[in-house]
């Protein structure tokens, strides 16, 4: 008795580690983070319009590095959700057996490659041919940004979106044929909503995946910390402004506080991201009589 | 009728959260027979004989009242050690569940997880209990290799056998035929005749006939509630009950 | 009418079909370009030599290198913890609430930005603790990373473990703790084998999380101790895009080393999933 209690006792301790991660990358951030407000009023910081860190004297105003992240954001997922999506119906639907078993671990296995090739190959590879094609100064720019993290996303959406097809029960389907619907229209307006927010869950995780995202957006964005005016001009996402500056900001520095108040953000962002996800795909599995 | 008695319930009630499971059930089992545990699927069968051995613990959010004495001792006492206590009574499963490894090492995980190492001991007792268990002349020759390559009604066997090998005084057997054909059934039934000898043994059965044939006593069931509890015999000859004779008769269930 | 459900289908599987296309086209693009531009660059010397004449010749063993070291490394580190925490919420059966929290603390944290974990590695390893930039601050950071993907597939294997068999363990008077390891640990353990394999490939190719806790640009020589800072396969290519001189040969090595990892990434996780698939047809999941 005694002895069972230990090991449960132990392992428990252990498993409160995720949870103690959690709050420790809580803690670190804002401790590092909010004496940055001390010099700069958090709406300043927010909303003020340059960012230029090592000036004498500095500002620190990271609303170019926001609207870098969204608009860089939002274009990958004009890319990665109908590509994901209709992926994922392409499989679900078109797909014979045969090609199926191929292609969802493909795609899968795809899904790992690592963001610094995306972000190499789209500095040697897509930058330049972009560059030609659409006449423009300069080939890294926030629309080059996008597509790259948006295929990127692509395969997490396609995988995520494709679960959520596959556990719609077949008696949804057999249903609607019975009636006469065809094979699209039993998709559009059977499936897909019976997959709903199974598919919103895995919009909303590649969305926390391309904010989230550092190496490909470093590389290939431009990083002009300036407010841009077009698709096609460099951006200065948040990720992409920690990665690039923590290495010269000096310990403890106004520089340093404002890099660790970005990540703050960034964080706190990506947590109402997943909340919501964890929210819609309860509610998914309770719709479809999954349970838990 | 002098038997002695080795396994007392009084007024059991058993609860699933707040849905009752079991009813005041009171009866008695005696060593060396075979006691059967009869009535239509849901009525508490295999709830019932999971008490024996506080299987149900694992199931979170239920609730035991009464007490359940083996050799007068209530098993439910906050200081029975439930490791101890499932070594002196046995179980065998529906189906049979035979871990992915050897023969041997399947016969000896009891012996094993007690702490018991030597090769010699270990290797007389694995004998002996494939004997007991009407297995040894099928596997001797390859003890070693793993028991999932066995028939279904061999891989039972062997779970009687690893369930014979820690010695028990009682050995629960849960429908232990309901996955099996019936060649393999009869084997069963004749191990379990044989068995009664050394052992106390309870079955749960949803085949009449097979209880008939078996036991010694039965003890009806239904909707959690014992209706009917004797001799075998009487139960299936004369039952003092109508339901109990509407029941072995087929008429529901 | 008909004619019309059968056009509507038409344009709807020809317009999915090409996103499928469209897809498999910019991913194949990818790996056929890195493929064809750097396995040109491959040579015994390119794998097994340290760089050389400020990186425009020599080889960049030692990034493979580091880059093994933390796969390894963070895998040390989340592997325990990641086991620990699933055996507790698999077999000791907490209360909701704790289960709840934990579930909720995995997924949240799963969906942390790499970056940030690299500003948590930097703030607590390599300053509070004081290893520095370093091997050591590099694992731990990318090993807490990593965990909640070693906790879900540990899950994952324990459940596949049929009940039946902890059942016949415990009434064969075997301890819970004995039961967790001698039949519920070993028949799990290749489920847990394929989340680790899958972890490793995804340690290997991030780069944010290492920026500033364990990457060098630039080492003539091998790391000698877990305190050592040491060269890594991503970042290394990152450094020669960005910095340095002599961007013409770096550019190259950059594609000889996106290719080495490309194909090390993509081994390590087909590997993973063909070895998932075969288990999960194997459990009948």
């Amino acid at each position: 008795m005694g002895k069972s209690d230990i090991h449960k006792k132990i392992f428990a301790v252990l498993a409160f580690s995720s949870l103690v991660f959690l709050i420790g990358i809580t803690i670190v951030l804002f401790k590092e983070g909010l004496p940055i407000f001390r010099i700069v009023k958090p709406l300043n910081f927010l909303f003020g319009k340059y960012w230029y860190p090592t000036y004498d004297p500095p500002d620190f105003g990271i609303l170019p590095l926001i609207l870098g992240s969204l608009w860089v954001t939002a274009g990958a997922l004009l890319v990665c959700v109908p590509l994901g999506i209709g992926s994922a119906l392409y499989l679900n639907e078109l797909a014979g057996p045969k090609q199926r078993a191929f292609l969802k671990p493909a795609i899968e296995i795809l899904a790992s490659i690592p963001s610094i090739v995306f972000g190499f190959f789209g500095m040697v590879v897509v930058a330049p041919f972009l560059q030609k094609l659409l006449n423009i100064p300069v080939g890294l720019t926030a629309f080059t940004g996008s597509l790259i993290l948006g295929v990127m996303a692509t395969p997490t959406v396609c995988s995520i979106a494709e679960d959520a097809l596959s556990f719609v029960p077949k008696s949804f389907r057999e249903a609607s044929f019975a009636v006469g619907a065809n094979r699209w229209q039993t998709l559009v307006k059977v499936t897909l909503p019976a997959a709903g927010s199974g598919i919103s869950t895995a919009v909303i995780l590649g969305m926390s995946r391309a904010v989230g995202e550092t190496m490909t957006v470093l590389m290939v964005c431009g990083g002009a910390a300036v407010i841009p005016k077009s698709f096609f001009e460099p951006v200065r996402p948040m990720t992409a402004t920690i990665a690039a500056e923590m290495g010269e900001a000096v310990t403890g520095s106004p520089h340093f506080q404002a890099l660790f108040a970005i990540g703050m953000i960034l964080f706190l962002v990506t947590l109402v991201f997943n909340i919501a996800a964890e929210i819609i795909s309860r509610r998914f599995r309770l719709k479809l009589g999954l349970g838990r | 009728m002098e038997s002695e008695l080795k396994i007392r319930l009084e007024t059991v009630n058993f609860f699933y959260g707040k849905q009752q499971a079991l009813k005041d059930i009171s009866f008695e089992v005696y060593k060396n027979k075979v006691t059967a545990v009869i009535g239509p699927s849901g009525c508490g069968k295999s709830t019932l004989i999971r008490l024996f051995n506080r299987m149900n613990e694992l199931i979170p959010n239920t609730r035991l009242e009464g007490k359940i004495r083996l050799d007068r001792q209530n098993i439910y006492e906050p200081q029975v050690d439930v490791v101890e206590l499932r070594r002196r009574v046995g179980m065998v499963f529906q189906k049979p569940n035979p871990f992915p490894k050897s023969i041997f090492e399947n016969v000896s995980y009891g012996l094993a997880v007690n702490g018991i190492k030597d090769r010699d001991y270990l290797a007389e007792k694995v004998e002996r209990s494939l004997k007991d268990a009407a297995l040894w002349k099928e596997v001797s020759g390859r003890l070693y290799k793993s028991a999932l390559a066995l028939s279904g009604g061999q891989q039972q066997r062997l779970c009687i056998a690893r369930a014979l090998a820690v010695e028990p005084e009682v050995i629960l057997f849960d429908e232990p035929c309901s996955a099996l054909d019936p060649t393999a059934t009869l084997k069963i039934e004749e191990l379990i005749q044989r068995l009664k000898e050394k052992y106390t043994i309870i079955i749960v059965t949803h085949n009449m006939q097979q209880a008939a044939r078996i036991s010694d006593q039965t003890a009806f069931l239904m909707l959690g509630e014992l209706i009917e509890y004797d001799l075998t015999n009487k139960i299936f000859t004369s039952p003092s009950k109508k339901i109990t004779e509407d029941y072995i008769t087929g008429r529901f269930g | 009418m008909k004619m019309n459900k059968s056009l509507d289908q038409k344009i709807g599987f020809s317009l999915i079909f090409s996103m499928m296309l469209i897809t498999l086209f910019f991913l194949g693009s990818l790996v056929y370009f890195i493929a064809v531009r750097g396995a040109g660059i491959i040579s015994w010397q390119f794998l097994t030599d340290v760089p050389r004449e400020a990186m425009t010749k020599g080889g960049v063993a030692p990034a493979i290198v580091g880059t093994f070291y933390l796969m390894l490394g963070s895998v040390l580190v989340a592997l325990p913890l990641g086991v620990a925490c699933a055996i507790y919420l698999c077999e000791y059966s907490p209360k909701k609430t704790i289960v709840n929290l934990i579930r909720i603390s995995i997924n949240n944290l799963a969906g942390v930005p790499s970056v940030v974990f690299g500003l948590f590695g930097l703030a607590v390893f390599v300053k509070f603790f004081g290893f520095g930039v370093s091997i050591l601050s590099g694992c731990l950071t990318l090993g807490i990373m990593v965990l909640p993907n070693i906790i879900s597939a540990s899950q994952e294997a324990l459940i596949a473990v049929p009940q039946s068999h902890r059942e016949a363990s415990l009434a064969l008077g075997a301890t819970q703790w004995q039961t967790i390891k001698k039949v519920v640990l070993p028949g799990s353990l290749p489920g847990i084998l394929t989340g680790v394999i899958l972890s490793i490939g995804r340690v290997a190719g991030e780069t944010a999380p290492i920026l500033f806790t364990a990457g060098t640009f630039y080492m003539r020589g091998f790391p000698k101790s877990p305190l050592s800072e040491t060269m890594v396969l991503p970042y290394h290519i990152y450094a020669l895009m960005t910095e340095g001189v002599h961007p013409e040969f770096q550019v190259k090595i950059a594609y000889g080393c996106a290719f080495i990892l490309l194909i090390l990434v993509l081994l390590v996780s087909s590997f993973a999933i063909i070895l998932r698939q075969q288990q999960r047809s194997r459990y009948g999941i």
